[in-house]
């Protein structure tokens, strides 16, 4: 046989699952699309440039950063998801600096100066958008009303988690059922998408089981509220995110941790501000009210900013579930996700050391 | 046993592109013209070479003695004459002294009748000293001496023998194919170890996707009488690796730094048990062995017994050669074998397979830096963080390495396979044990 010099020579394995840095980064970047091309349609053409913007500033921060340092990472696609996150975490009427500089704050500040990707000790997107809300809290938390309320353009309005938190500290006496009760009284509005679709499931669901839902979940739900441009639609983030479990790009330990450990808090105490006793929390209301799911499916389980193992993970999402349950209720923001989850973090080093996997052939050891 | 056994922690699942040879039943390989025998085939010490150049050998005869327990004896496959002894490179990157015979005269075993010895009769302690003569060594590639490992210390009493015929790696077939054409002569093997070892227990570990391996043994097992054990293992890498065989087939973990003795098994593999009957059966010491040669870019794959010694090029020519370029061959399996640079590296005693590559196959994204994704931790079966032992050892931090329990990682690839950023763990692995060695020294 002749000789071939080009032959290659690696170490093993041979074999590779055939994942890759920038495939994960593209299946997130596709999967949160509809989600955003939702928020884009509900309040207009001007959030997609907000989008767009955040976008460009992360790459081309990343491509000025690259030429500095006489290297080359846009192709592994982190930069683009930053922009992407930053832009979804943007109030849809915001002036266009403030994405930009957020998406700066994220690539340059908190990405680079760290090593880069995978050195990063906080999410890039949310450190940003903290950078932001911080510096701009006015625009910040000015929200624009979903065009599917049919009022007019450009109208501002609360969402619902401001609406409950502000309408709370005029609470002074008396109690009120809960944050759904409380918009319903005070005439929060609730599109016929809502009316119509909470009419068919407790007409064919729930009355047979002897129970109703109130109306305004549904909108809470589809995303027919006033919020950040990707994090409205909870139903086309947990649809997008799917995928992403089925990938196992995500897994279950710390959006299922980080829910369950949110929502059992809200049972419990979330009654309290409303002046009712314990275990009388709105879970629905509060998983899906404001940014918590695309928190949770997108931003907690960023690889780079989270635990290693399960059992890390699972510490991670709890202890973010804690956090968000303190600031949304005890806080004087109205929203706690950002906060929670970047404090968690600067955990995960502590937490990745205390919960390193069990050796194989330790276990009989010790107990000998 | 209604839910199928195997190892809890970590593993992939790499497809196993067995059915390119698992059909093929084993044919001989052409013997070589020209044989080139290493005198380092085995774990250890090399053997002490012991023709010189122009020797006339005899098939069969010794041309390499063992020097001293941790090493083994090693035989001319060819009746021939000897034309130079050299210096080679093994595909592992070691160095070995070997013996290169042109063929020449007269086979005095191919196609004689075999003599049949009847070894009930014969102590332990004879059957081993045989078993040394004949050179065996474990054929599942870790080349173990297998008389080092039979040798068990007086009153000590052996739990399990275990016979390892998982072949956990993608693309080989050998093992199952010796499964399938050769159980009586296995089975007989087993017994020979039994009689060396007096183990309690006898298991045989197979992994489902071989019924008709599985099958085959359980009939002949039943056939004979004997209480041999067959467990069927739920697919998954690496199982063919003995402390997760151990783990899924009798749930207790070697401890680490360990050997299975520690917890009363000796593992061998299936191979070995046809080696050691032909060795102490045949009288036939261990020149040939079965060799899986495939890939998608081979003509036509099969399982040849190739005589030690043989270029692998022959054993690709003998299966039509390739139908484009490779771009790269394997020596051993995809998951832990090495890559050759040189296509005319002979047949080892440790050789399971020669998997060829096409150029689509070996590409690669590029690497990045770590992204923290936690895959490698899962994958990884010795419960290690591969990204944090990495990283110590890019650091230079051989001990912090060391800590993390480098010297249980035992390169199986899991991690490598598993990593999106492709960051070369093994590469790492394997620079960190090195190096660390290499600091005790200083």
């Amino acid at each position: 046989m002749e000789k071939n010099d080009n032959l290659l020579i690696t170490v093993s394995p041979h074999l590779h699952s055939g994942s890759s840095t920038a495939g994960i980064m593209t299946a997130v970047i596709l999967v949160l699309l509809p989600a955003g091309a939702w928020g884009v349609y509900i309040f207009g053409a001007y959030s997609l440039v907000v989008i767009l913007a955040a976008v460009l500033a992360s790459v081309l921060t990343e491509l000025i950063i690259n030429r500095l340092l006489g290297t080359f990472t846009l192709n592994d696609g982190s930069a683009v998801l930053t922009g992407l996150l930053v832009g979804y975490n943007m109030p849809p009427s915001i002036p266009i600096y403030i994405p930009v500089v957020a998406s700066i704050f994220a690539i340059a500040v908190v990405k680079h100066t760290f090593g880069g990707l995978g050195r990063n000790w906080m999410n890039p997107a949310l450190a940003g958008r903290v950078f932001v809300m911080f510096s701009w809290t006015g625009p910040m938390t000015t929200w624009l009303v979903p065009k599917t309320w049919g009022l007019a353009d450009a109208v501002t309005g609360a969402s619902p988690l401001g609406f409950v938190k502000a309408g709370l500290l005029n609470l002074q006496s008396g109690t009120v059922a809960g944050p759904a009760t409380f918009l319903a009284s005070k005439g929060y509005p609730v599109t016929g998408l809502d009316t119509a679709v909470t009419g068919w499931i407790n007409g064919h669901l729930l009355e047979p089981i002897g129970t109703t839902l109130a109306n305004g979940y549904v909108d809470l739900f589809a995303g027919n509220i006033p919020g950040c441009i990707g994090e409205v639609s909870a139903l086309l983030l947990i649809l997008g995110s799917v995928f992403l479990f089925f990938k196992k790009i995500i897994t279950w330990e710390i959006p299922l941790t980080y829910l369950a450990s949110f929502s059992l808090l809200i049972w419990i105490f979330g009654g309290l501000p409303f002046g009712n006793g314990f275990f009388k929390g709105n879970i629905l209301f509060n998983l899906f009210a404001g940014g918590l799911i695309l928190g949770a499916l997108f931003m907690a389980t960023d690889m780079v900013t989270s635990p290693v193992t399960s059992r890390g993970m699972i510490i991670f999402g709890v202890g973010a579930g804690f956090l968000t349950f303190l600031i949304r209720t005890y806080g004087s923001f109205p929203e706690g996700i950002s906060l929670a989850i970047i404090i968690m973090n600067m955990f995960v080093p502590l937490i990745d050391r205390l919960t390193k996997p069990v050796k194989f052939g330790l276990v009989r050891e010790s107990k000998a | 046993m209604s839910k199928q056994a195997t190892f809890p922690e970590g593993g992939v699942h790499p497809s196993d592109f067995k059915s390119f040879t698992s059909g093929i039943p084993i044919r001989n390989a052409p013997i070589p013209a020209l044989a080139v025998i290493p005198m380092q085939q085995h774990m250890g010490k090399p053997a002490q070479c012991v023709v010189s150049k122009d020797d006339l050998v005899r098939e069969g005869m010794l041309i390499g003695r063992a020097q001293g327990v941790f090493s083994a004896n090693i035989h001319s496959p060819i009746p021939g004459v000897v034309k130079e002894i050299r210096e080679i490179y093994l595909p592992a990157g070691i160095r070995s002294e070997a013996v290169a015979i042109e063929l020449q005269g007269e086979f005095d075993r191919s196609g004689k009748d075999e003599p049949r010895l009847e070894w009930q009769r014969i102590s332990g302690s004879d059957l081993l000293k045989s078993l040394a003569d004949k050179g065996i060594v474990g054929l599942g590639g870790a080349t173990f001496p297998t008389v080092l490992k039979y040798t068990i210390r007086e009153g000590f009493q052996v739990e399990y023998f275990v016979v390892n015929g998982v072949e956990c790696e993608p693309f080989l077939t050998a093992d199952h194919r010796i499964m399938l054409e050769k159980p009586l002569e296995i089975l007989e093997g087993i017994r020979i170890v039994q009689q060396i070892m007096k183990p309690r227990q006898i298991i045989i570990g197979i992994e489902e996707n071989k019924p008709d391996a599985i099958a085959v043994m359980r009939e002949n097992i039943v056939r004979a009488g004997l209480d041999f054990k067959v467990i069927a293992l739920k697919m998954k890498y690496p199982q063919g690796d003995e402390k997760q065989l151990l783990k899924a087939v009798i749930d207790k973990e070697v401890p680490s730094g360990g050997l299975p003795l520690d917890i009363g098994a000796v593992v061998s593999n299936v191979g070995t048990m046809q080696a050691i009957y032909e060795a102490v059966v045949l009288d036939k010491p261990l020149i040939e062995r079965v060799v899986t040669v495939s890939g998608s870019i081979i003509r036509n794959p099969a399982n040849l017994k190739a005589r030690l010694g043989t270029p692998l090029s022959e054993l690709i020519e003998e299966c039509g050669g390739f139908t484009e370029p490779p771009a790269k061959l394997i020596a051993g399996g995809p998951m832990m074998g090495f890559a050759v640079l040189d296509p005319d590296t002979p047949v080892t005693k440790g050789l399971s397979g020669v998997i060829a590559l096409s150029r689509r196959q070996v590409r690669s994204p590029s690497q990045t830096p770590c992204i923290g994704c936690g895959r490698c931790v899962k994958a990884c079966p010795m419960g290690l963080q591969p990204t944090v032992v990495y990283k110590w050892i890019e650091h230079g931090e051989y001990e912090e390495a060391l800590k993390e329990g480098l010297m249980d990682c035992k390169e199986c690839g899991c991690c490598g396979y598993s990593c999106p950023a492709r960051i070369p763990l093994i590469q790492g692995m394997k620079l960190g044990k090195v190096m660390s060695r290499k600091n005790k020294q200083a």
